[in-house]
């Protein structure tokens, strides 16, 4: 009897707690709108980091394309050659870059590498009281800090997600013709009956949310950060894992609205 | 408590209460600061120094009672109106909280950028000329936080600080943990600032622990404990105080 009772007070307790992080989460969003509409709009910060996040993520974001792209094209024509339809793995590729590989992989390595640094270089301004600095002189932190981020992550990442896209398609090209010898007519030709601008839209739209969604984790665990060098440690590693974990959840549910409207 | 004889005020604090909870920090605390002066709060770790100063800087509401700086009640004012009042404060934080990814030149230059319009030559002219009244050297102005010393740093906090000409320059234990020669460094920047701007009715406030220093260089000394100012008097007569905490605190 006292350990149910136990267990159901500690259960209670995790749901307050929860339910508390997520209300501050909720509000720091809120303020991000609030600040995002208010001048001084500082334009130069938030070109700053955009190239920061996009400019500076580029190779690893061709790298990874280039190598999706190839791998699935390995692996699609010797599934789909048992069926006799391997020239469908130019499509069959294109659309899975288009519509999940390359929003979610960019958002996972942009989480991993942009999402992680929001939180280091904000949590450790809060630690040497930076942001304390800020607001005496009267700037609000999130808006100087937190919106430029946000706004630039939102459009970085489509084109991030674009370029992936291109990149992967080239890397399948390469191998389903030039190793795997199908023809380069057929090749195209069955790309351009299967793959609509529609699969595109769908990633670059997950893309743009994901760029939102990564960006405002990051932030908003580098403004939770405490104690020093230790708590930036747990911010950043936070932010990386909460942000992956929202990319692949997100991406199931923004999926299946989008499906429907486009 | 002694009586001080009448001086202008411009932080006026009356009844000033700050609960957390149900946790008492500021237990209706009445005083005012002068304008002109240097005056040091001191008290212990967890007196409440912190909280009175971010009240101060209308960073936290109180609880109970008012704060009226240059005449103005902060209670009243909205937060936005806050925002834009806290340009007549300065501060130079304990550890300079320089901006690190801003040269010394830059993090000076960071507030005139924010707040004015002025051309490129005035903002060189003035940075500079800031830079160098706090003994920093022309070499060093292009050096990032990290480059500089721990002395170096406060001076370029300094300058930051006073870059927008504020009315109150605040001090948040600017010598705890410093060595003997840098304390003495940093507390005659501090006398020597508030000489440099007394024409323009600069006032000074530190917020310390380090009673030698802030007996050297203060006009009026409080003394903060658990909330409350137990004793408040001029420097000059801060150490005869018969007050047995005062006097435990500045024989320690």
């Amino acid at each position: 009897m006292t350990s149910l009772r136990g267990l159901v007070e500690k259960l209670g307790h995790n749901i307050v707690v929860n339910l508390y992080e997520l209300g501050k989460f909720t509000s720091f969003g809120l303020k991000f709108f609030y600040w995002s509409f208010r001048p001084p709009f500082r334009i130069r910060n938030i070109f700053s980091q955009f190239v920061f996040i996009g400019n500076k993520s580029l190779f690893i974001i061709c790298l990874s394309g280039a190598f999706t792209g190839m791998v699935m094209a390995y692996q699609t024509y010797f599934g789909f050659k048992l069926i006799n339809v391997d020239t469908l793995v130019g499509p069959i590729v294109s659309i899975t870059l288009a519509k999940e590989l390359g929003p979610v992989l960019s958002g996972l390595i942009v989480a991993g590498r942009a999402g992680a640094a929001m939180a280091a270089q904000i949590g450790s301004m809060k630690v040497t009281e930076q942001i304390d600095a800020l607001e005496v002189m009267g700037i609000n932190g999130i808006q100087y800090l937190a919106t430029p981020r946000i706004i630039s992550s939102c459009f970085a990442l489509p084109i991030l997600t674009a370029i992936f896209q291109f990149v992967g398609n080239v890397g399948s090209y390469l191998i389903g013709t030039k190793v795997l010898n199908i023809d380069e007519g057929i090749y195209f030709s069955k790309l351009s009956e299967f793959m609509y601008i529609e699969d595109m839209w769908q990633g670059l739209i997950k893309a743009f949310f994901f760029g939102f969604l990564i960006s405002l984790i990051g932030t908003y665990f580098g403004f939770q950060v405490k104690r020093g060098a230790e708590g930036v440690g747990q911010g950043t590693n936070k932010a990386v894992v909460w942000g992956m974990i929202n990319v692949l959840v997100w991406d199931y549910f923004l999926t299946s609205y989008l499906i429907k409207i486009l | 408590m002694q009586t001080i004889e009448y001086q202008e005020p411009i932080i006026q604090i009356d009844n000033l209460t700050k609960r957390f909870g149900d946790h008492t920090i500021l237990d209706g605390l009445s005083f005012d600061i002068y304008k002109n002066k240097i005056t040091t709060i001191l008290g212990f770790s967890g007196a409440g120094k912190s909280t009175l100063l971010k009240h101060i800087l209308g960073l936290l509401r109180p609880t109970e009672g008012s704060i009226k700086v240059l005449g103005k009640d902060l209670n009243i004012m909205s937060d936005m109106e806050l925002r834009e009042f806290r340009r007549n404060f300065g501060m130079l934080f304990q550890y300079a909280a320089l901006f690190d990814s801003l040269s010394a030149y830059e993090n000076v230059e960071f507030p005139l950028n924010e707040f004015t319009k002025l051309t490129e030559y005035e903002k060189k002219e003035r940075v500079e000329g800031l830079l160098r009244s706090v003994g920093i050297k022309d070499e060093s102005f292009n050096k990032l936080p990290s480059e500089l010393s721990g002395g170096m740093r406060k001076r370029v906090g300094l300058a930051r600080g006073l870059a927008l000409n504020p009315f109150i320059m605040l001090y948040d234990e600017p010598t705890t943990g410093l060595d003997p020669i840098t304390t003495k460094m940093v507390n005659d920047l501090i006398i020597d600032t508030a000489k440099r701007n007394k024409e323009r009715g600069m006032t000074t406030l530190i917020i310390s622990h380090d009673v030698r220093a802030s007996l050297e260089i203060s006009d009026f000394v409080a003394f903060l404990d658990h909330g409350k100012i137990v004793e408040y008097l001029p420097a000059k007569d801060f150490r005869k105080s018969e007050n047995p905490l005062v006097k435990e605190f500045v024989n320690l």
